[in-house]
Order: C-alpha cells, then structure tokens, then sequence
C-alpha cells in the first residue's frame, strides 16, 4: 500500500505546477467561504446585539402608555392624553397577579447644571420599583425608596452619561445638581447600560422620586397623572397573562364600554425584541443559505479544473499505471489534489471572510460576530466540496486502461 | 522454470461490429534467463504480445501463466502488483514524467510498493549508478540526451528488481552509437544478472543480442529459432 505522504506529496508538486490554474480554481471557493463567513457573521451579529437590547432594557419587560393605538385608523402620539394615573399603577401593582413590578413615570426633558457644566436629559419621576423592573444595578449610592416618595424629597439617580457629562472624574454622590434651577442631592449612579436599537442613549438619564417631579419639575401634568408605566412580568411566558389583566383592569377603571376603544396602549417589548430576533435569526440563515449556492458553484469550477487536469495528465496516469500505481491509488491522488484545493480555498476564504466582515462592521457600524463554529463548519463544507466535486475526475482517471492512457498525446 | 507461458492466447479489438483479431491463438513458452528478441512488420501483434507479457492487458481469450500462475484471469489491482514486483517496462518513447527529476523518476515503482522515502532514495540512486547516471540525479529529463533518458527508464524499470524486463522498441527512438549502449546494458542484465529479457525491435542488428527471435506476423508467430 501506497504512503500518503507520498500521495500528498504528488498532490502538492502538481499543484504547485499549475499554480496559476489552481488558484483560478479555488477562486470560487475563496469566494464562497468569504460569502458565508460574512454573511453569518452579519447575520448572528445582529441577532447578538438584539439579544443584548432585551437583556439591557429588562426581561420581560410591558409598556403602557395612554391614548389608543389607532383612532379612526390614525395613529395617535402617546402621551398627549394623560388617562394613565398613580392609582392605575398601584391597581395593576395589587391586582394582575402575572406582574410582579410596576413603575409609573413622570417625566420630561430639563436643563442639569453642576458648577459650570450644563447638560440637557430626560428627567424621569418614578417609584423604588423601577430598579426592578428594567432589573439596573448601581455602581454608587442608593436609588430612590419610598420614603423619598412619600415625602418628594429632592433626591437624584443619574446615569453613566450623565455623570460623564457633569461631574467628568469626580464622585458625584452627595453633590448637589441643579435641575431646572431647582437643587437636588445625588445619592446614587446608575451602572451603564449602552444604546438601544434605535440608537438612543440609556445612560442620559436622571431619575427623581415620582412625587417631587410632578410638583417642583413638571407641573403642566396634572396632579396624579402618569406619563407611562412600567410592568415586569413575572416570566416570558407570562408576558400575555399580564397583558390581558392589565388590559382587562385598565377597561374597567377606565369605564370603557364593550364598543369602545381603549384609552392606553400595552407595549410587549420583549416580545417585539424576540420577534425581531427571530427574523433576524432567520435572515442570516438565509443569507448563508444564499451563500453557500456559491460554494456550491465553486465546487463545480473544481471539478471542471480537475476533469481538464485528468485529461491532461492522461499520460502521466499511464505512466504511473505502468509501474505498479492501483486505480485506488490514481484515485486518492485525485481526490486529495482537489480537497488540497478545496482546503486552501477555505483558508484563503475564511480570511477574506473575516476581512470583510471587520470592514463591514467598521464602515457601516455593523455588529459582527465571527463565531469559531460559523468558521469551522465553512471550512468543512468547503473540504467536503473537494471530495463531492472531485471525486468523479478522480474515478475518472482511476479507470483509464493503461494502454490506452500510455498512448495519449 | 518456465517464466511466460501463453496456451491458445487470442486478442481481439472490436470497431462496431467490426473485430480485429491482433492476436490470433498464440502459444509459447519463455524459460527464466532468456534473452528473446520480437521482430516482425508493424502491425502484426508484437507490442499487443508485449503489453500482455506485461500485465498492461488481458488476454480476450487463452491463458497467460506468469511464473505458473494463471493471471489471466487476475483484477486490476492483482495486476498492478505483478507490474510493480515482477515487471520492469522499457518504451520507445521513454515515457519518464517532465516534471520529475531522473531520480524522482527513478523512484516512482517503489512509491507504489509503499517504500520508505529514505530506502526510497538509496535504492534509485544505485540504481541510476548501475546505468552510470549518477551524476544525473537532479536533472529533468528534457535536460538530458535521448539515451539517457532511456537509461533513466530501465533504471525505474529495474529499480524494484523485475523477473522480467520487457522493451517494446528500446531503440526505436535512438541514434546508431546510442542503441548499442542500451543493448549493451540489456546484455549485462541478462547475462551477470540472469533477468529474463524480451525485446520488440525492427532491426537486424539489435535482434542478434538475442538468444532466440520470434517472429509475428499477422497476430501469428512466424517463426522461432535459438541462436
Ligand atoms: N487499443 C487498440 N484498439 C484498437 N486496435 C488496436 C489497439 N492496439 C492495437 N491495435 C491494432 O492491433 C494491431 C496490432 O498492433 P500492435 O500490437 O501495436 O502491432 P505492432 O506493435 O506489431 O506494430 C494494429 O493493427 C493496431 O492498429
Ligand atoms: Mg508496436
């Protein structure tokens, strides 16, 4: 039995021979992997980053917001109509037993000030539970307790940016801030929390107790009136339990008739989030499905390369016959010429695949992500190729007649 | 010992419906030893004959006893390891590979008989010594004369050490002064190292190396006589 060093070797001196033709043959290949590593790499980026949004904004997550989704067929900006207020928050907090959390705000964008930094922020008043529902740690201090609602004592949380902005190296607890010229004390920052999809920063934030905002802050909303609550669910899967009770109870408060429309709106965003994870999910499998139709293409171009090679080298498989080389040895000298191919090919594309999926993510501010699966598993099928394309040009010259293949010109 | 044995071999090439019988009942038989030389007119058989001999093509009918066991009835596989072990094949147009060195060339068969590539090497470079081509080693066989490169062929044709050497027109390509050397190598072959030697050759002269020519004529064979 023949070595397969020995074959390897042929394999390889025959290649370096054509080098040229060889890589015009792993050309397609090169291209394919590329293909899928990016598009792959595109695809679960993505996938990845919406992941993170979920996770970031709080798991299982219910928005309500006043006024109706669609009125008439128009759609109505939330919040001009304030029908949502602190006493609905409290009911749903006591009464849908599938929600676990309920933070109500209050809230507006105003002037911060601190020595001679100045900065503008949304200023949100809400309750204790408010941690709980978007599940944020701190990194310093306290968040706000009931106490300071109850009493609508000037107290301030402030997110990452926020702190960044106004107090740059200094710790920023027990400091006094000036929001709308008003002074408050702050006694905690927020951990960071990064962008959301749509780009928008959660770090520029400022957290006050519910009570002082609607007094000292932003009075054009009447006295017990809510912006918006936050729900948390008590599991994804009881994501639409807690919808339907909070929708049931806010009917019922409201004296909304069987007839008529609501006057809120309930928002399930972890639900929106999964569902653009899913698509997203189903994307980059169909963009690497897309992509591997052109491995496929790549495979044939080995296979026509190589039919080319075996007629080419008819005489030198003649020759090889003739001193003792067995059509299994002919064959396997084929066949691990084109997985040769194919292999390079792979690595070549790999490397272009990775390449661009680094320019992409820079230039289009993309997120990528090259999973080392992704990578394996292109650089298998691409080996695969190899042995499924070449392995007819290889029993091809495996059953040339001797003879015959010695007479070829 | 009765090295070749043919019984009634026939070789017959099919166009459509139309048959050539190149090889028409042969029978002989070649001891270990001889020195055999084929002569007739192109077309009558001789190279089929050879091809045959050399396990490169199986008989249509007949039987082909190699060493007392039948092969006519052997796969491809048992065939390529006659040709490998037993057979050494010199051809007219050398047929060595471009684009491997005389030594690489000289090295093929034993690649094929799973050898280790350092036993590899020792045993072609003694060999192209035997054919007084050591100097050669690394050249690429369009470096070299054309008796050269046939000495390169039966180098690789002996490196295994063959029962049999087999030559279907060794010379047929060569210059006067060059066939001579050759003969001569085959001559030293046969007589210091008692291998069987058959060869196909058009010319008196070479056929007088010969201990014993057989002449083929229409897929017949015409005549045998011993010298
Ligand atoms: N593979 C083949 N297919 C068809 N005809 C062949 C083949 N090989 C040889 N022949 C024919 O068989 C006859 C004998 O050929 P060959 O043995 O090469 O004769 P020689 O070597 O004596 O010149 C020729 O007529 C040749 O054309
Ligand atoms: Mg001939």
């Amino acid at each position: 039995m023949i070595a397969i060093s020995s074959i390897i070797n042929i394999a390889l001196r025959s290649l370096i021979a054509n080098a040229m033709r060889s890589f015009l043959a792993i050309l397609g290949i090169i291209i394919g992997v590329g293909a899928v590593v990016t598009m792959v790499a595109i695809g679960t980026g993505a996938s990845e980053k919406i992941s993170n949004q979920i996770s970031s904004i709080g798991s299982n997550l219910i928005l309500i917001l006043p006024g109706a989704t669609t009125q008439g067929g128009i759609r109505m900006g939330h919040g001009t109509i304030q029908t949502l207020t602190m006493a609905d928050s409290e009911a749903i907090a006591r009464e849908c037993s599938a929600v676990v959390a309920v933070a109500p705000v209050i809230s507006g964008t105003a002037q911060v000030v601190f020595g001679n930094q100045n900065w503008s922020t949304a200023v949100m008043g809400t309750t204790p539970e408010m941690v709980t529902v978007r599940e944020w740690e701190l990194i310093s201090g306290r968040f706000i307790t009931e106490q300071d609602v109850r009493s609508g004592t000037k107290v301030a949380v402030i997110g990452q940016t926020v702190a960044e902005k106004l107090f740059g190296d200094l710790d920023p607890v027990g400091k006094l801030i000036r929001i709308k010229k008003i002074p408050f004390e702050v006694i905690g920052v927020l951990d960071k929390k990064g962008q959301t999809l749509t780009g928008q920063d959660q770090d520029d934030i400022i957290y006050v107790p519910i009570t002082t905002s609607q007094r000292t802050l932003f009075g054009n909303i009447l006295p017990g009136r809510v912006r918006l609550i936050y729900a948390k669910a008590a599991s994804l899967e009881a994501i639409p339990t807690a919808t339907e009770q909070i929708k049931t109870l806010l009917r019922q408060r409201h004296r909304i008739g069987p007839n008529q429309e609501d006057d809120f709106t309930v928002m399930d965003l972890t639900q929106m989030l999964k569902a653009a994870e899913e698509s997203t999910r189903t994307m980059s499998i169909l963009l690497g499905a897309i992509a591997s139709v052109s491995l496929i293409v790549g495979g044939i171009g080995i296979m026509n390369i190589m039919l080319v090679s075996v007629t080419e080298r008819t005489r030198e498989i003649g020759i090889r016959m003739a001193v003792g080389a067995k059509p299994g040895d002919i064959r396997l000298q084929f066949l691990i010429e084109a997985v040769f191919l194919t292999t390079i090919g792979g690595i070549f594309g790999l490397l272009l695949g990775i390449g661009t999926s680094l320019i992409v993510s820079s230039i289009m501010q993309w997120p990528v992500s090259i999973s080392p699966i992704a990578a394996i598993i292109a650089f298998g099928f691409s080996a695969f190729v190899g042995i499924f394309f070449g392995f007819y040009p290889a029993y091809k010259a495996s059953i040339l007649n001797p003879i015959e293949a010695l007479r070829y010109e | 010992m009765t090295q070749i044995k043919f019984e009634n071999v026939v070789k017959i090439y099919k166009f459509g419906d139309h048959e050539l019988k190149v090889l028409d009942n042969i029978s002989i038989s070649i001891e270990k030893g001889e020195f055999v030389c084929i002569m007739g007119p192109s077309g009558s058989g001789k190279s089929t004959f050879m091809n045959i001999v050399g396990c490169l093509d199986t008989p249509t009918s007949g039987k082909y006893f190699f060493e007392g066991v039948d092969v006519s009835t052997f796969g491809l596989d048992e065939l390529a390891e006659i040709r490998n072990k037993k057979i050494g094949f010199v051809f007219q147009q050398f047929n060595l590979l471009p684009r491997a060195t005389a030594l690489e060339n000289v090295e093929l068969p034993l690649i094929y008989a799973g050898i280790s590539a350092k036993e590899r090497k020792e045993k072609a470079l003694e060999t192209l010594s035997w054919v007084g081509l050591k100097e050669k080693a690394n050249v690429y066989p369009r470096q070299l004369s054309g008796g050269q490169q046939q000495r390169v062929a039966i180098a690789r044709a002996l490196v295994n050490n063959p029962a049999i050497i087999l030559a279907d027109e060794p010379t047929g390509n060569l210059d006067s002064k060059s066939s001579m050397e050759i003969m001569e190598i085959f001559k030293r072959l046969n007589e210091e190292q008692g291998l069987t030697t058959i060869i196909v050759t058009h010319e008196p002269d070479i056929a007088s190396f010969g201990r014993r020519q057989i002449r083929f004529l229409d897929g017949k064979i015409l005549s045998d006589t011993k010298t």
